[in-house]
């Protein structure tokens, strides 16, 4: 074996040294032969006979050198060499051609890097924790109302703590926590930052490393126990200098001073996957006993012991959690909790999975639309090349040779469509994933990786495959002689051929151009529906700002200081109306249960409601309609009047067929008398249908969790801010620098996500469209060149220029039509496929399919008109004087 | 061994068989006459193999180059008998290991064809 080894060493180093090599056996040839002429004179033979014999002897000197190089070198890969050094004179020549071809290749690439990478970190990779398929979470089975159905009490969650066998640990986090809840004090302006309350272990049950410092310790989880906290990676580099002596220091939150222990590692992003688009800064200790009294709020994570399945978890949870009680404290609150437990990456991208295989279908045909497209050019040159490659041919290439070297030129091609679509996808990733608007789990961590960089390679050469072989195949099969005939070319049947080929070709792109076209359309007709849908407020024109104050736990105080901001708020100029709330639609909720008295509806029982503590005006400042009855008004909040408004769902649900205002509800361990109906609000997100919702005046017994002041004015948000800021700043000096945020902000926070895949999907529906008129024209425009002297034959005999304009438009929408014919077919079937991404549209949708099929027409159309005017300007003369 | 003769075999189809016989040649040349330049080896092996062998002397390098980059023999530009510069191969104690394989190898292939052969003529006579 060391031969085998020694010999492959050889051979290298011998490829690198091929002139003195070459020029050694040069010698040694030269000394055979005179030796040989010397030998053959001495046997009597004359010079000039003896020399002719020595080289008879020796045999070609040329094959001789042949197979000495083939010996000692790398034959093969000298003829990549040789491959790739014509392929890159030939790009070289055809500098149109190549630009052109690169930069559709780098788009069709560039594309499916990037959106291979959005799939691959969102369904494909694991999460980035230590063995992520142990991990769980657990939410109730049926979520009638928003986060407070997904989560469990404390009491619960110790209990299902102490009693499974299960997991190994089970641990959550404090699942209400609106953004910028904590104040950043000590140097100048307090600076709002979000702060996530976690269980103890909560880490420990993901795995999460740690850049600095330690985790929580359990000491640190009980009553009274020194505040401290967990900071993030960016928070740490951003706002705390990247001092890795800020571990046991303590910094200010809220006026106290919170002790570091430690800094989590950089790939952990706690809001990329419980909460995507937040943005997380630190974390506290959930101390339970400081939560027994209220009501659900931790949302539930598990680590599965080894050897345990999901299944045996399930069952046990099924088992267990309907004994637990609610509160330890009131066992007359009842018990029995559901849970759910699905994979946490399951449970973290699971529903965008549809979508984004879409999105890797639609990218992957454009891929392929790229493809035929290129191979339409490449088949178009290889008549233009026909020629030389006969000649090729007739000099002794073999059909096999010639194939690699034309298959060598499109992997030339694709590969520098690759690297430029590399670039092109690196671009795309790391803008996503510095994009914090776009509600998508894990898009922070978006990137082209090892994976993505293999699948380049893997379509790169896929397509160079694709789009080469045929045209390949077909040159090398080129008829010798037709093709070196001096003909101006090909012979009629020939031309004929090519042309079917790149017509179907073209067929094609246009139908996988029409599937995209219509999936677009249908996505896109959805997005607008969705933008039409009635919120029942009014986004446009508001905008919202926490306001931060000291009420010292006094509901009288608080009722106030409301009163004061809200007064202050309307007389700034330009504003139209302002009120508070504690939540603001489509960002956090929480719900409470409600019940009408002496009601009967679901057996009497409490239902979940969504709970909305309010200022007078926040109807009118946010744009809801108060369909009947009146606004909560000041009165109720000194007075404490337990009145509440409740939205339509409500009044239907609660009191059919009645007049609800005046009826009583019990809401929040209270009795509060409706006073007022309000129109259904889509609380989560645009597209879910309106929940139970009710609206409570802030008082003593309602208490609100913050709050948010919101400004309805004409004006833009950014004008309005400093006014605003001044003048919370005037009624509270400790006013942190929170962000005046246009209302509109979080609706596109809800829609982002189908916005993404509608503006992605839309994208490659036009770059198809591109590309397919753009083969219609490249086809069109070929065989008008070559019938130019038919059509100037035609012309000469007495054809007018609007019957060829005419001829050369017709043959263009036969080819669109064929392929819109072809399309839509498919398109029914794909329409079907993605109906339950379609949100208000039906997949046969009738405007959507004309509309797109008419689009694409018309498309076609203006590719064609183009070479039928240019056919159409065609003189008899000049033409038939061409050949 | 055989393997990797085979391995060569197989990858330049070329020559196939002869490439493999010529270097047993030029190996057994070598080990009988000790060092020579690349005419000499060809017309011994013509001579010895009376010109039954169809040898285009040129091919002799191709082989000189693989033989020598597998380490059997060494190369050393050196004077011919009549004082003409000339580059002379020598076996080298690997070659003579690997002659000695291939002289068994072809030595039982050589017995076993001419064992089959005989019995086919055998097998004619009814």
């Amino acid at each position: 074996m060391t031969s085998f080894l020694r010999e492959a060493l050889n051979r290298f180093r011998s490829f690198f040294h091929k002139q003195p090599l070459d020029h050694e056996l040069d010698a040694e040839m030269a000394a055979h032969i005179e030796m040989a002429m010397e030998e053959n004179s001495r046997r009597g033979m004359s010079p000039v006979e003896a020399r002719r014999a020595a080289y008879v002897q020796f045999g070609g000197m040329e094959q001789a050198r042949e197979l000495h190089r083939d010996s000692r070198g790398l034959p093969w890969l000298d003829v990549l060499m040789q491959d790739l050094r014509f392929a890159f004179r030939t790009m070289r020549r055809d500098r149109g051609f190549t630009i052109i071809a690169v930069l559709i290749l780098a788009l069709g690439i560039g594309a499916n890097i990037a959106v291979f990478s959005v799939v691959n970190t969102i369904l494909l990779r694991p999460l980035p924790f230590r063995d992520p398929q142990q991990l769980v979470r657990i939410v109730e089975k049926d979520p009638k109302s928003g986060e407070s159905s997904k989560t469990y009490t404390a009491d619960a969650t110790q209990d299902f703590q102490q009693q499974n066998r299960s997991f190994q640990s089970i641990s959550g986090y404090f699942a209400f926590t609106g953004p910028d809840n904590y104040k950043l004090m000590g140097s100048g302006q307090p600076l709002p930052v979000t702060g996530i309350l976690v269980a103890e272990k909560f880490f420990d049950t993901l795995g999460v490393q740690l850049a600095a410092g330690r985790l929580f310790r359990p000491e640190e989880f009980v009553k009274n126990a020194g505040p401290v906290t967990l900071v993030s990676y960016p928070f740490w580099k951003r706002q705390l200098g990247g001092n890795p002596d800020i571990v046991g220091r303590a910094i200010n939150l809220n006026g106290k001073p919170v002790t570091v222990v430690g800094v989590l590692a950089d790939t952990f992003d706690f809001g990329s996957i419980f909460s995507p688009g937040a943005k997380v800064d630190l974390f506290t200790p959930y101390i339970m006993d400081d939560f027994r009294d209220d009501g659900n709020d931790l949302a539930l994570i598990g680590r599965l012991k080894r050897g345990v399945s999901l299944g045996q978890a399930q069952k046990e949870a099924d088992e267990l959690l309907p004994r637990l009680y609610f509160m330890h404290k009131h066992p007359e609150y009842g018990k029995g909790y559901t849970g759910q437990l699905t994979e946490l990456k399951e449970y973290v991208s699971g529903k965008l999975r549809r979508s984004l295989i879409v999105l890797w279908c639609a990218v992957g045909l454009i891929l392929l639309i790229v493809c035929v497209n290129l191979s339409n050019l490449l088949l178009a040159r290889a008549a233009a090349r026909s020629k030389e490659f006969a000649m090729r041919g007739a000099l002794g290439a073999q059909r096999g040779r010639l194939v690699r070297q034309l298959l060598t030129e499109s992997m030339v091609l694709s590969g520098s469509g690759a690297v430029l679509g590399l670039g092109l996808a690196y671009a795309v990733t790391s803008y996503l994933a510095h994009q914090g608007s776009i509600a998508l789990p894990l898009l922070s961590s978006v990137r082209v990786d090892g994976t993505a960089l293999a699948w380049t390679v893997l379509i790169g050469v896929g397509a160079a495959v694709l789009f080469g072989l045929a045209p390949g195949l077909r040159m090398s099969r080129a008829d010798l002689q037709e093709a070196l005939k001096d003909s101006g070319g090909h012979g009629a049947s020939e031309g004929r051929k090519h042309d079917r080929l790149r017509s179907s070709l073209v067929i094609t792109e246009v139908a996988l151009a029409c599937v995209l076209l219509v999936g677009a359309g249908l996505l896109l007709r959805s997005f607008l529906r969705v933008l039409d849908v009635d919120l029942g407020f009014e986004p446009s024109h508001a905008a919202a700002i926490s306001v931060d104050y000291n009420d010292g736990r006094n509901a009288g105080k608080r009722a106030a200081i409301w009163q004061e901001v809200t007064r202050r708020a309307a007389l700034i100029p330009g504003v139209d109306a302002a009120g508070i709330t504690d939540n603001l639609p489509m960002s956090r909720n929480r719900s409470w249960g409600i019940k009408a008295k002496g009601g009967d509806y679901d057996g009497g029982k409490f239902q979940g409601v969504f709970v909305y503590i309010v200022s007078p005006g926040f109807f009118k400042a946010i744009g809801m309609r108060l369909t009947e009855g009146r606004d909560i008004n000041w009165d109720d909040l000194f007075n404490n009047q337990n009145v509440v408004i409740v939205n339509e769902t409500v009044a239907r649900k609660l009191w059919p067929g009645q007049d609800p205002i005046g009826h009583i509800a019990l809401v929040g361990g209270a009795e509060a008398r409706v006073i007022g109906v309000i129109a259904d609000v889509r609380e989560t997100s645009a597209e879910e249908n309106a929940g139970w919702q009710m609206y409570l005046p802030a008082n003593k017994q309602f208490g609100p969790e913050g709050a948010e002041l919101v400004v309805r004015s004409k004006l833009p948000p950014a004008a309005l801010a400093g006014s605003v800021m001044s003048m919370l700043r005037h009624v509270n000096p400790g006013q942190p620098a929170m962000e005046f945020k246009p209302v509109q902000t979080l609706v596109d926070h809800a829609t982002s996500p189908r916005r993404f895949f509608v503006l992605l999907v839309g994208g490659f529906a036009g770059l198809g469209l591109l590309l397919a008129s753009l083969g219609i024209y490249g086809v069109i425009s070929y065989s008008v060149t070559r019938q130019t002297q038919e059509i100037g034959i035609r012309m000469a005999l007495g054809a007018t220029q609007s019957q060829v304009l005419l001829g050369v438009i017709w043959k263009t929408l036969r080819l669109a039509f064929v392929g819109i014919g072809v399309g839509t077919a498919a398109s029914i079937g794909v329409a079907r496929l993605i109906a339950s991404l379609l949100y208000g549209t039906a997949p046969n949708d009738p405007f959507t399919f004309a509309g797109m099929l008419v689009l694409l027409a018309i498309v076609a159309l203006l590719a064609g008109y183009i070479p039928a005017y240019r056919a159409s300007r065609i003189h008899p003369m000049i033409a038939l004087r061409t050949n | 061994m055989w393997f990797c003769h085979m391995r060569i075999c197989m990858a330049e189809t070329k020559l196939d068989l002869l490439q493999g016989t010529l270097d047993v040649m030029v190996l057994q040349t070598l080990a009988t006459l000790g060092a020579l330049h690349g005419y000499g080896i060809a017309r011994r092996i013509e001579q010895v193999s009376a010109h039954e062998v169809l040898l285009n002397q040129g091919t002799i390098y191709a082989s000189l180059v693989r033989l020598q980059q597998r380490g059997w023999i060494d190369a050393e530009w050196g004077t011919s008998d009549n004082n003409r510069k000339a580059k002379f191969y020598a076996i080298t104690r690997a070659g003579r290991k690997q002659l000695a394989q291939d002289t068994a190898y072809w030595q039982r292939l050589a017995s076993v064809m001419q064992r089959v052969l005989a019995m086919q003529a055998e097998g004619g006579k009814p």
